[in-house]
């Protein structure tokens, strides 16, 4: 998965040099780059609509999350589908929720489950990678062990694995994903700052008597901080598949009538035949968010790459 | 090479040694511990008191851990809770559905992913290009249980042409023996069995091949796309070299270098797409039997599970390595 996939960090900064530039800095040069990009326009619309659905879910939404309206229409062989009723314009599910409204507050839980994880995952790995990269020598040999275990199991199941023993809650699975993505962050950050540790600018602040921490935090740390970033938009888009995997695997707790995507398509399996919108609704918006991310991400990277800066 | 291959399977030990403590304790840190797990949430103090000490649980931990190890060594892994069968069975019998099932899954994905972007880097900038860049892109984006679910309801539900659940129909005469159903079936000469179990394997093989042949699509294409420029193609060109020579030597021989590291990779993510695409077809391999053991809090086989695909994933890494360095000499020498 791309998303997935570990970003080569830029080379030290000298990153771009050739480039012709018109603004000063390496973030407004890839702020313009981006902006002519209409890949980029097309994520940064998606994923504002998914944060603007998510964060307004109480006004939008119809009826509230673990209401079920629509109970009256509910037959053993038949759901109302897309377009059969008026009054629930998306179809209502076996439980009579109304599904737009699961849908908009599917998001809202989408977008938590997705920021809190990958945020925890970004600090987690940001702290073993800065420790490993800043110090060298043992501590980087034992932080590298323990991501190595780490990325001995296949991602998606060492976050399943840990949400089954945390326990059915939300923030299982958000600990869970977020643990998950420790090693790729950790991994980017060292590397990065692996390769900003020889450059000219930190020898000449360790001459002028600088400590380890200043020169990491005030140096280090803002040089190498722009592959992660990126990593991080990217880690965003596996975020929701996998929060959705692993709701759909029943990790998620709480009530059945739960509003999570993933969930939805767990229930949905039963009704296959009958409404398949049930199914694919919620997988297509999935998929819409994790495109929107995936979209910004590479876009950003390719802004960032300093292979094509040169051209 | 065989000292490389050597240092390779020593460094694994201190890995799998730092997994099995991770995982000992992971189940240690169980709400109520290892003795709750086994005897279900209503379990009264007296008798988790009296697992406790028949399985020595209220011994120090690494006096217990210690233990453990021993026999995990000897290959004894526990009894699953849920079915009372050894760990190290359970796995056995299932292994060969999931292998087969990502073996015709790589296939899929590696037989269309690599002239598929091959053929788009061919064509670059023109509309199959665009096509092909656009369809990865979603293939990458999709859910794999979420497709899942589409191909068992478009050819399942929908139009009735492959079977929804299972390994084999049950009316079919068929004789076991490898636990590759396919295999089984060419073996014993039991050609309808073996076409049976191939149907039963199309659909979650399909679902499961999307995201690799999704992203083999576009290596392939980036990487072909950075050696055709390349300058001794140009000179391959310039002195007339046959347009064959150029694309099997030149072009694709050099642009498999990054294709077969992606591969390798790729097998984390057929493992974990395994675990859902297996729960949607109730196929019985490992992937669904772990899904269960997670539900149902088997902690023994998670433990076990666990332990083995980690091995297996790291044993699969190894052989794309040595395959690296059979296509790149350069490597070789190191």
């Amino acid at each position: 998965m791309s998303a997935t996939e570990v970003l080569q960090p830029p080379t030290g900064p000298e990153v771009g040099e050739d480039a012709p530039r018109r603004s000063g800095s390496f973030w407004g040069d890839v702020f313009r780059r981006v902006r002519k990009n209409p890949a980029a326009w097309v994520g940064a619309v998606v994923v504002l609509a998914f944060i603007l659905v998510a964060a307004l879910a109480p006004w939008l939404a119809p009826y509230a999350e673990l209401d079920t309206p629509g109970r009256e229409h509910l037959r053993p062989t038949s759901l109302p589908v897309p377009g059969d009723l008026a009054e629930f314009p998306l179809g209502i599910d076996r439980f009579g929720g109304d599904v737009l409204s699961k849908l908009i507050w599917g998001a809202q839980a989408s977008l938590l489950i997705g920021v809190i994880s990958t945020f925890f995952g970004l600090v987690g790995g940001m702290v073993l990678g800065a420790l490993a990269g800043a110090f060298g020598g043992w501590v980087d040999g034992v932080i590298m062990r323990l991501v190595d275990i780490l990325l001995s199991v296949p991602n998606l199941l060492l976050a399943v694995s840990i949400a089954a023993i945390l326990g059915r809650t939300p923030l299982a699975i958000m600990i869970a994903i977020g643990v998950s993505q420790v090693p790729i962050f950790a991994r980017l950050l060292r590397s990065s700052m692996l390769g900003q540790r020889s450059a000219d600018y930190v020898l000449a602040a360790r001459t002028l008597g600088l400590g380890t921490g200043r020169i990491t935090m005030s140096h280090l740390l803002p040089n190498s901080v722009g592959p992660v970033i990126v990593q991080a938009t990217l880690t965003l888009a596996t975020a929701v598949i996998d929060a959705a995997a692993l709701s759909f695997l029943g990790l998620g707790g709480g009530r059945p009538e739960t509003a999570e995507w993933g969930r939805m398509l767990t229930y949905a399996q039963n009704e296959l035949a009958i409404a398949p919108s049930l199914a694919f609704l919620p997988g297509v918006c999935i998929m819409i968010t994790a495109l929107g991310f995936t979209l910004l991400g590479e876009s950003l990277r390719e802004a960032m790459d300093p292979r094509t800066r040169k051209r | 090479m065989l000292r490389t291959i050597g240092r390779r399977l020593l460094l694994l030990i201190p890995t799998l040694f730092g997994l099995s403590v991770l995982l000992f304790f992971w189940v240690r840190a169980l709400p109520g511990g290892p003795a709750a797990a086994l005897l279900g949430e209503r379990a009264t103090p007296e008798a988790i008191e009296r697992i406790n000490e028949a399985y020595g649980f209220n011994r120090p931990l690494p006096e217990q851990y210690i233990t453990w190890l021993g026999r995990l060594l000897q290959g004894d892994f526990g009894n699953s809770i849920e079915t009372r069968r050894p760990v190290l069975e359970e796995f056995i019998n299932r292994f060969p559905a999931t292998i087969e099932l990502s073996i015709l899954a790589l296939i899929i994905a590696v037989g269309i992913g690599i002239p598929l972007g091959y053929w788009a880097a061919r064509n670059h900038g023109k509309l199959f290009d665009h096509i092909s860049v656009g369809m990865s892109l979603l293939g990458i984006t999709i859910p794999v249980f979420f497709l899942a679910f589409m191909l068992k309801w478009l050819f399942a539900v929908q139009l009735g042409w492959l079977p929804t659940t299972g390994r084999q129909d049950r009316g079919v005469d068929a004789t076991h023996f490898t636990g590759f159903y396919v295999l089984d079936g060419f073996l014993t000469g039991e050609y309808d069995a073996a076409w049976n179990a191939f149907i039963h394997l199309l659909l979650p093989a399909l679902a499961l091949a999307t995201i690799p042949l999704a992203i083999i699509v576009r290596i392939t294409r980036a990487s072909v796309l950075e050696v055709v420029n390349a300058d001794y193609v140009r000179t391959g060109r310039a002195k007339g070299v046959s347009k064959q020579i150029i694309r099997n030597r030149f072009v694709l021989r050099n642009a498999m270098l990054p294709v077969v590291t992606t591969i390798g990779l790729q097998t984390g993510l057929l493992i974990s797409g395994a675990v859902l695409t297996e729960t949607v077809f109730a196929f019985p391999g490992i992937g669904a039997f772990l899904a269960n053991a997670i539900f149902a809090r088997d902690f023994p086989v998670l433990q076990g599970f666990v332990l083995f695909i980690a091995v297996a994933y790291a044993l699969i890494n190894l052989l794309v390595d040595i395959s690296y360095s059979i296509i790149d000499p350069r490597v070789r020498i190191q």
